[in-house]
């Protein structure tokens, strides 16, 4: 099976994975006791967080890493690092709208200093940062070391700023707003369609990636077609003068 | 022959483009070689890529015994260049900065004065800014802080530029004196007739590429 | 590699002492934006006392990306830079040396805004270890941090815009940790242990990361 025909398939499955998971989400299963309906939020979001926080900047550190190391420096791992944080980027955004859309009707505003939504929001804002960086033109090679740089150090800072802003906020409001007595019990049918919805979410981040990772290698294919002519007529701005 | 420099289809592209587009060439040590050309041949990527600065793409590439396509650092401490700017420090006078150059090689700073006096430089200079000396000042400065790097190989860009007849027949005599003493030195330049004099090899190079080479007059004179 | 930073904080320093851009324009600016501030949240002194952590580290932080914008600018254009390449220094030194003398002239803007805050805020300080062990810990890692992301954006043309977008969310922190430190310190309640390890680890990991990362940074 060619990458292509891979990449085609990995989208179909997950697609329809996370058709079902709708359908599960918003149709077989029961409303909860305290939530009602609102609980039906629980088979999208935590697998959008789960993407956008876990795997897409997992993903994008650990490649970062394995481009400065030199052994493993290929822009293959440049590529990855980037396409991971671009769809990580949106993964992140629609985590933090579908968490403002859960938080009104529960604690009714659309935003709250919670810890996990402002360190979300940070990180967000330090991954478009990131990709701020690769937009700017310049060498390859030097963009994707500065931004293997960027984007460690960055993930690096995500532990920190997590500890900081629990505390911050545990100093100033004392109750966390995850309040036990919200968070629903989950048996049955609820448990199958919440890990559906972590694999059909997991499923369309690889989808995602794949399909920007062939869009960058097939830009950079069609550069190196321009090398063997661009070296021609090079040497002919010689021969002419 | 003995090359000290030898490249083989070196191949060097900035962004998209080839600035070198394969060149070949060989050099032996304490030689003087000059390269002429058009604006945009290639001759200042050639220094570029002699001195570290400009990555290789293909081909290969042997300076002093160091490949190009993965060079330590301390290869960086036996090249000078003197590019067309010189590269000093604007805030710091010309013996703070050679003394900042020699200090960061690991060299005594004794070498600092006798080199800028030998250039040009003394009196009320070597206590001035920078940003307050004219071009040709500032070349001579570079060149000073070359002279007292005493690196094993010269790549001067167009040493000629912006200088006046004393200091001209200068570079002729360091350039001469380097090589003489075993240095390699390798120039570009749009003058053919101060550098080809005090070359042993004349390089013409057109679109990235070695177009012509023959012998220059350092030895027939 | 403490020879070279020894000789790159001696360059920056002796080139900030004849030029005074920090003295005569970070300075002044960071003393600037404590006035601002006091006009955006108005006269009462109470409120005013009360915000003194905050905007005592937005001041930093703000004019610590000028600071780091200017530490920048010592390096020179692509020539000067280029000329410095070719002297083979440790990058590592570099590094250290550039943070070194980056955390002076941040000691200077604390010493200069925290007089700020006292004379114009009236707060009162009850804590001075803590204090000043906070105004010790913090810059260590708020100067390594910003010289790592200053090389990120070093010779791209949108520097100017592109450096605060990048450091200051990692910044974020410190920020947190040390308006903690400053408020515990000048009366409120509240413990300081965590917040001084915050910065500690903030400090020892950036320092690190600035070792070992600044090599490849600034290999061609």
């Amino acid at each position: 099976m060619t990458r292509r025909q891979l990449t085609k398939w990995v989208g179909v499955v997950s697609l329809a994975a996370a058709i079902a998971d709708v359908w599960l989400g918003l149709w077989v299963t029961p409303p909860d006791v305290n939530q009602g309906d609102l609980v039906r939020l629980v088979y999208i979001h935590p697998a959008l967080a789960w993407v956008a926080l876990y795997l897409a900047f997992g993903v994008a550190a650990i490649c970062s890493i394995l481009y400065l190391w030199p052994r493993t420096r290929s822009f293959t791992m440049d590529r990855i690092a980037a396409a991971s944080v671009e769809v990580g980027v949106v993964f992140t955004v629609l985590t933090l709208i579908t968490g403002s859309i859960w938080g009104r009707p529960t604690w009714g505003v659309w935003w709250t200093w919670d810890a996990r939504l402002t360190s979300t929001a940070l990180l967000a804002v330090m991954f478009i940062g990131y990709l701020a960086l690769r937009r700017v033109p310049s060498d390859p090679h030097v963009r994707a070391r500065r931004c293997a740089i960027a984007a460690i150090i960055a993930a690096i800072d995500v532990p920190i700023v997590h500890f900081s802003v629990v505390w911050w906020q545990t100093l100033h409001q004392g109750a966390t707003v995850l309040n036990p007595n919200l968070t629903p019990t989950i048996h049955g049918i609820m448990a199958w369609t919440l890990l559906l919805s972590f694999l059909a979410f997991t499923g369309i981040f690889v989808w995602m990636l794949l399909v920007r990772f062939d869009m960058a290698v097939l830009e950079d294919a069609g550069v190196d077609d321009g090398l063997e002519s661009a070296l021609i007529d090079r040497r002919a701005e010689g021969s002419s003068s | 022959m003995d090359a000290a420099i030898a490249l083989t289809s070196a191949v060097a592209l900035v962004g998209r483009f080839p600035v070198l587009a394969g060149v070949d060439l060989a050099m032996p040590k304490g030689s003087v070689t000059t390269v002429l050309g058009a604006n945009g041949a290639g001759k200042t990527s050639l220094l570029r890529l002699l001195a570290g600065l400009q990555r290789l793409d293909s081909g290969s590439a042997r300076v002093l015994g160091v490949d190009l396509a993965r060079p330590e650092r301390s290869y960086r401490r036996r090249v000078g260049l003197l590019a067309h700017d010189p590269g000093l420090y604007e805030d710091l006078t010309p013996q703070e900065n050679l003394d900042f150059a020699l200090h960061a090689v690991r060299l005594p700073v004794t070498a600092t004065l006798p080199s800028l006096m030998r250039c040009g430089i003394s009196g009320r200079l070597l206590n001035t800014p920078v940003k307050h000396l004219s071009q040709g000042q500032r070349r001579r400065v570079g060149l000073a802080k070359l002279l007292a790097r005493r690196p094993e190989l010269w790549l001067l860009d167009e040493p000629h530029a912006s200088l006046d007849a004393t200091t001209r027949i200068l570079v002729g005599e360091l350039v001469e004196e380097a090589a003489s003493g075993g240095a390699m030195v390798v120039t570009t330049s749009h003058e053919p007739e101060y550098s080809v004099p005090m070359a042993d090899l004349v390089v013409t190079m057109g679109g990235g590429v070695v177009i012509a080479s023959e012998r220059g007059g350092r030895h027939a004179s | 590699m403490l020879r070279d930073a020894r000789l790159i904080a001696a360059r920056d320093l002796r080139i900030e002492m004849r030029s005074k851009v920090a003295t005569w324009q970070v300075l002044p600016f960071a003393f600037l934006s404590l006035i601002l501030f006091a006009f955006a949240i108005g006269p009462d002194p109470t409120l005013l006392k009360q915000t003194s952590p905050g905007l005592f580290w937005l001041s930093l932080l703000f004019a610590s990306v000028l600071g780091t914008q200017r530490s920048l600018s010592i390096e020179g254009d692509g020539a000067t830079r280029e000329a410095t390449r070719l002297l083979g220094i440790d990058p590592a030194g570099i590094f250290l040396g550039k943070t070194i003398a980056l955390l002076i002239e941040l000691a200077a803007l604390e010493i200069v805004l925290l007089g700020g805050v006292l004379v114009f805020f009236h707060t009162q300080v009850s804590n001075w270890p803590l204090l000043i062990s906070s105004l010790i810990l913090a810059p260590i890692g708020l100067a390594s941090a910003s010289v790592i992301y200053g090389s990120v954006t070093t010779g791209l043309r949108s520097t100017a815009t592109l450096l605060p977008l990048l450091v200051l969310p990692v910044l974020a922190p410190l920020l947190i940790a040390g308006a903690r430190c400053f408020s515990v310190a000048t009366g409120s309640r509240g413990n300081s242990a965590e917040w001084l390890g915050i910065l500690a680890v903030f400090a020892g990991i950036y320092v690190l990361l600035g070792i070992v990362l600044y090599g490849p940074l600034e290999e061609s």
